[in-house]
């Protein structure tokens, strides 16, 4: 570490000549490449890729991995992203050659193993959600929006309707509006009524023959579970409306409630927040989406099937959307997840909701005297505060956000849902411990504590960390996306 | 709060002025400041035609991006290209350097039923 | 088993905390018809039981390990360094997730810096996002950008394109006003006169592959060239590990450049993760869809890093973002870093050479049987196609070799039927000398 920088960049590790793996040697006749490839398609200027040593690449990846704040480090209480711990057995099973190592296109008879995996974990979804079918292909939540928003169009389409627009409420997740552009939609909004939930007469207001579905998550944004969701749904469908549900809080839902009780049509779930599986630093995630029984032939092809013992893809999908993956979706993931969800059986899903959601409440309560939340009742799984009341110190939540870091707490989610000023939303998950839990509220205590009496300090947190807080403006002013040798800092 | 008296405002806190055959558009100080650093303008091309109200450039900071609508309709004329590599002009100096476009009106009426300095000043208040 | 860790003394005090006498009480606002309901899951098992239960499920899987294989067409089996392996492992990796708060997140935002840059070297290209889900969805996402920018209604996709891909691509483009039009092929290469034919200007872009499905190298140089007199753009999917030794797309005048980068340090793993790349010119900067990870200083003027242009973003700009992605492919980026820190622009090369002359050397030794014909005159990188004479079923000889525990090429009879004679064979530095023996001996007694 120097003033300048604490880490150096791998490029300026850098030393002519230095190799960091060893490749067995040609065995046998070697042509040369000009005889095999003619000159216009050869790489005349190798790439500048970094000369370093084995032992280079380990200091350096293993340092910077240390200057990451991770679930397996410390409390990451993020709003709707379900940050709860990543059983190691999870990774154990999926990285066994057996499953890491077999080609997408193998002979069926030589992967009845990962197929009969993938066609148990669909019942298991099933079975936890209610819906009729799952496709595992979705890459991700918003990859799974994608998939659900173009079966609306399909069917719909199938039925000579031409619906054009998704209602979609205002707290939901960008990815929503976002989905639904890409499917060529038409978004419109839905203002959220005072309690936070949808408003009846705005939903009412907005239904009309041009809706083709509403986008709910359920509970909402802010943790609340949407009271009115069995009329919200009638009136959908009586419209001809499908209703389609954002499975990104499904870890309220566990084995407390299923979506197709509540008249869900069709939904996605997240196998990196609900289900254990790992978040990478941004990914790989897992989207699969589940559909009712009238939606179930427009789902991507190919699926799994089960004849007799025996598992087999089968592409006859009779209107299928097509594909939305190169082969068939996440499997490294969905591997996992099947792993976690044999774990944990019938009792540990049914208690891991009701866990999420007493950890919510318990810290809710710890932290009703520093800051309230705006909707006075009993939360679900998350929970969102808002820290409009250090204003008057000049102090916001992304200040708050920034020392929480020092005190070795990753921030929640922070300025979503739009609906609340200042907003925290805060999601401790059910592998929390209370004593977790109250460590949090206490440093939030202290914070707001600060923020009265040393605003200063809060505006340039954080001070702990490796870094002070980063200049974003100059970034977004004067992108700098990628090392050149000119912009070099140090060199080795 | 600077508010020039010889501007004309719109609620979406637009400024208009007169100026010859053209009528120029920026934002006002007021939205600069709840916008805080701009770090991006994006601009119409010219020549395109535009209908009051209508979203013609975007504003970004680094959290986020708003619509700026023109204040009457009309044909854009020019663009202030300076605001590609100083987007920070928008926050330095948003009356004068830090305008985003000229535009050639064609309902000559609009002008009129924009806001005055001192209607403006009084809708700021209002929604404090 | 499950990772809660409550005692009963505890969740009394929290309750009584909350003010609550009961859990469900908590759950007044759910509907009661909706509650009570119990699930039909099997119990759950300790983690011996766990690891019994899928030691069973996985059995009758034969692996890369145990057979082997000769299968490429979109997804390669190649070295994975055991220190990639060993310090993705690490829970700092693999536990974090976006790094919104970039002073918690430097490692990360760190190595997607790095991760871009070698994308952008790889590719030649300007700039690179911090990855898309996978090579098909990359390409889809590039004939999205490409559309939503020209406002034209037409892109021209090379026949010769991945099938998997071409669909995919059709499913995203699904929601849009355009018309998708296939370019034919000729000897196992683009037609490049079809597609002169085809370029008008209502053409949005053209797509092809490098080397194509057939492991065929195709005239890119040409075909750019001739997307771009119409003002389409030119986007071109790639092989990573080829650019060890073939003229990256940024040399062949490429507007938009994507690939399939799970090759690059990740386990084939049946497809799937994927690592999308994802590569273009500093005009489409705002276009591009995905995270970005930009340089920058702290307020010590420090280097430092973080998420930046997110304003593009779903969470930003909502309907009106460049793609609605969120969740990407970060832990295959960091793999991807590390296997290409690890190997180095000698190591790359060297590898690709590997490929090349194993490919090339099993194909001398193929097609000196009787039955196996070259299916096109044409060079290729470590993928290539034979056909199989004398009314021989392709599919016939691939039961035969699956029998003698070897994988043979993908016949291509579901997707060509033209070529319903011919199978794709891909060799990587995974086969050895003894892999090719035994083929070769086993197509002796066919």
């Amino acid at each position: 570490m120097t003033e300048k920088t604490i880490e150096l960049l791998i490029f300026e590790r850098s030393v002519p000549g230095r190799r960091g793996y060893q490749l067995p040697p040609v065995d046998g006749l070697k042509r040369s490449v000009e005889e095999l490839i003619p000159d216009e398609h050869l790489r005349h200027e190798p790439p500048r890729l970094p000369e370093v040593s084995e032992l280079d690449v380990v200091r350096h990846f293993t340092r910077l991995s240390q200057l990451n704040f991770a679930v397996d480090t410390h409390f990451y209480p993020l709003g709707s992203c379900t940050m709860k711990y990543n059983p190691k057995l999870n990774d154990r099973i999926a990285s066994w050659s057996r499953f890491a190592l077999v080609h997408p296109l193998q002979p069926e008879s030589t992967v009845q193993g990962t197929l009969r995996l993938l066609w148990e974990l669909e019942q298991l979804l099933c079975q936890l959600t209610g819906m009729a079918a799952f496709t595992l292909q979705p890459a991700a939540g918003a990859q799974g929006e994608l998939t659900g928003l173009k079966i609306v169009r399909a069917y719909h389409r199938m039925k000579r309707r031409t619906r054009s627009t998704i209602l979609i409420p205002d707290s939901a997740h960008g990815t929503n509006p976002a989905s639904a552009a890409l499917s060529g939609f038409r978004v419109v909004e839905l203002k959220s009524g005072p309690d936070g939930l949808v408003d009846l007469a705005e939903l009412k207001a907005k239904l009309s023959d041009e809706v083709a579905a509403l986008m709910l998550t359920n509970p909402n944004t802010l943790g609340l579970f949407e009271q009115d969701i069995l009329t919200i749904t009638r009136l959908c469908h009586e419209h001809g409306a499908l209703v389609y549900l954002d499975g990104a809080n499904m870890n309220a839902l566990l084995g407390i409630v299923r979506p197709a009780d509540f008249g869900i049509d069709l939904l996605q779930l997240n196998l990196h927040k609900t289900f254990s599986t790992p978040h990478g630093g941004g990914g790989p995630g897992a989207g699969p989406v589940g559909v009712a029984k009238p939606l179930v032939d427009f789902l991507p092809t190919p699926r799994v099937r089960k004849v007799g013992k025996r598992f087999r893809w089968d592409d006859r999908v009779k209107h299928s959307i097509g594909r939305v993956h190169g082969f068939y979706g996440n499997v490294g993931v969905l591997v996992r997840a099947y792993v976690y969800i044999r774990t944990l059986g019938r009792e540990g899903c049914e208690r891991a909701g009701r866990f999420a959601i007493l950890n919510a409440n318990y810290l809710k309560e710890k932290l009703s005297g520093t800051f309230p939340v705006p909707f006075d009742r009993h939360c679900l799984h998350e929970f969102v505060a808002s820290l409009q009341p250090l204003k008057a110190f000049g102090v916001t939540a992304w200040d708050v956000a920034k020392r929480l870091l020092d005190y070795g707490f990753y921030a929640p989610t922070v300025y979503f849902p739009s609906v609340v000023d200042e907003a925290f939303m805060i999601e401790p998950t059910e592998t929390e411990s209370k004593e977790t839990l109250d460590a949090f509220a206490e440093a939030l205590g202290r914070i707001a504590e600060e923020a009265r009496t040393n605003p200063e300090l809060m505006k340039h947190a954080p001070n702990r960390l490796a870094v002070n807080r980063v200049d974003e403006v100059r970034a977004a002013r004067e992108p700098d996306l990628r090392w050149t040798p000119s912009n070099q800092l140090v060199s080795a | 709060m600077l508010i020039p008296e010889e501007l004309q405002y719109t609620k979406t806190h637009e400024w208009a002025k007169q100026a010859g055959e053209e009528i120029l558009v920026g934002i006002t100080a007021h939205a600069q400041e709840e916008l805080r650093d701009v770090v991006y303008v994006e601009l119409p091309s010219v020549g395109k035609v535009i209908k009051q109200g209508e979203s013609t450039a975007v504003v970004e900071s680094v959290k986020a991006a708003f619509d700026i609508y023109a204040p009457v309709s009309g044909t854009v004329t020019r663009t202030n290209t300076a605001l590609t590599k100083s987007p920070q002009l928008v926050n330095h100096d948003c009356y004068g350097q830090g305008w985003f476009f000229a535009l050639k009106p064609s309902q000559p009426g609009e002008l009129n039923s924009l806001f005055t300095a001192e209607e403006y000043a009084k809708l700021l208040q209002q929604s404090v | 088993m499950d990772y809660t860790p409550h005692t009963d003394e505890q969740v009394a005090q929290m309750l009584e905390t909350i003010g609550v006498h009961a859990f469900e009480e908590l759950l007044q606002t759910i509907p009661d018809e909706l509650k009570g309901r119990s699930l039909d899951l099997p119990a759950g098992l300790s983690e011996s039981e766990v690891l019994s239960l899928c030691e069973s499920i996985a059995l009758p899987n034969r692996s890369l390990r145990e057979v082997v294989s000769f299968l490429g067409f979109g997804a390669y089996h190649h070295v994975i360094p055991t220190v990639a392996e060993a310090l993705a492992s690490r829970g700092e990796w693999l536990t974090p997730y976006t790094p919104y708060q970039a002073e918690a997140s430097q490692g990360t935002l760190q190595m997607i810096y790095e991760f871009q840059t070698m994308v952008c070297e790889l590719m030649q290209m300007d700039l690179a996002n911090a990855s898309l889900y996978d090579g098909a969805s990359s390409l889809s996402e590039a004939a999205v950008l490409a559309l939503r920018t020209s406002h034209r209604p037409r892109l021209l996709i090379a026949e010769t394109v991945h099938p998997s891909s071409r669909q995919v691509v059709a499913t995203y483009l699904s929601g849009f006003p355009c018309v998708i039009q296939e370019i034919p092929h000729t000897n196992g290469v683009t037609d490049l006169e079809a597609l002169a034919a085809a370029l008008k200007d209502d053409v949005a872009a053209v797509l092809m592959q490098q080397p194509n499905v057939f492991g065929v190298l195709e005239p890119t140089e040409q075909a750019s060239q001739l997307a771009h007199r119409v003002g389409a753009l030119f986007i071109a999917s790639v092989s990573p590990i080829s650019l060890g030794l073939l003229k990256p797309p940024g040399a062949y005048g490429t507007d938009i450049a994507v690939a399939e980068g799970r090759c690059l340090g990740s386990p084939v793993a049946y497809g799937g993760p994927g690592l999308g790349l994802f590569a273009t010119t500093h005009a489409l900067i705002r276009k591009v869809p995905g995270r970005l990870v930009g340089c920058t200083v702290d307020e010590s003027g420090r280097r430092g890093f973080t998420l930046t242009l997110q304003t593009r973003e779903q969470h930003i700009r909502r309907e009106k973002a460049t793609s609605n992605i969120c969740t990407n492919e970060g832990w295959l980026a960091l793999r991807a870093t590390i296997f290409l820190s690890l190997l180095g622009p000698q190591g790359l090369k060297e590898l690709a050479f590997l490929n090349l002359q194993n490919a090339h050397e099993l194909f001398e030794r193929l097609r000196e049987f009787p039955f196996i014909q070259p299916a096109f005159d044409q060079p290729f990188f470590n993928e290539f196609t034979i056909r199989c004479l004398n009314g021989s079923r392709i599919e016939e000889l691939n039961r035969k070799l699956l029998n003698a525990g070897i994988m043979g090429g993908l016949p291509l009879r579901p997707w060509y039927p033209t070529l319903a004679d011919a199978s794709v064979w891909c060799v990587t530095e995974m086969v050895s000398r003894e892999h090719m023996d035994h083929l070769i001996e086993v197509l002796k007694t066919v």
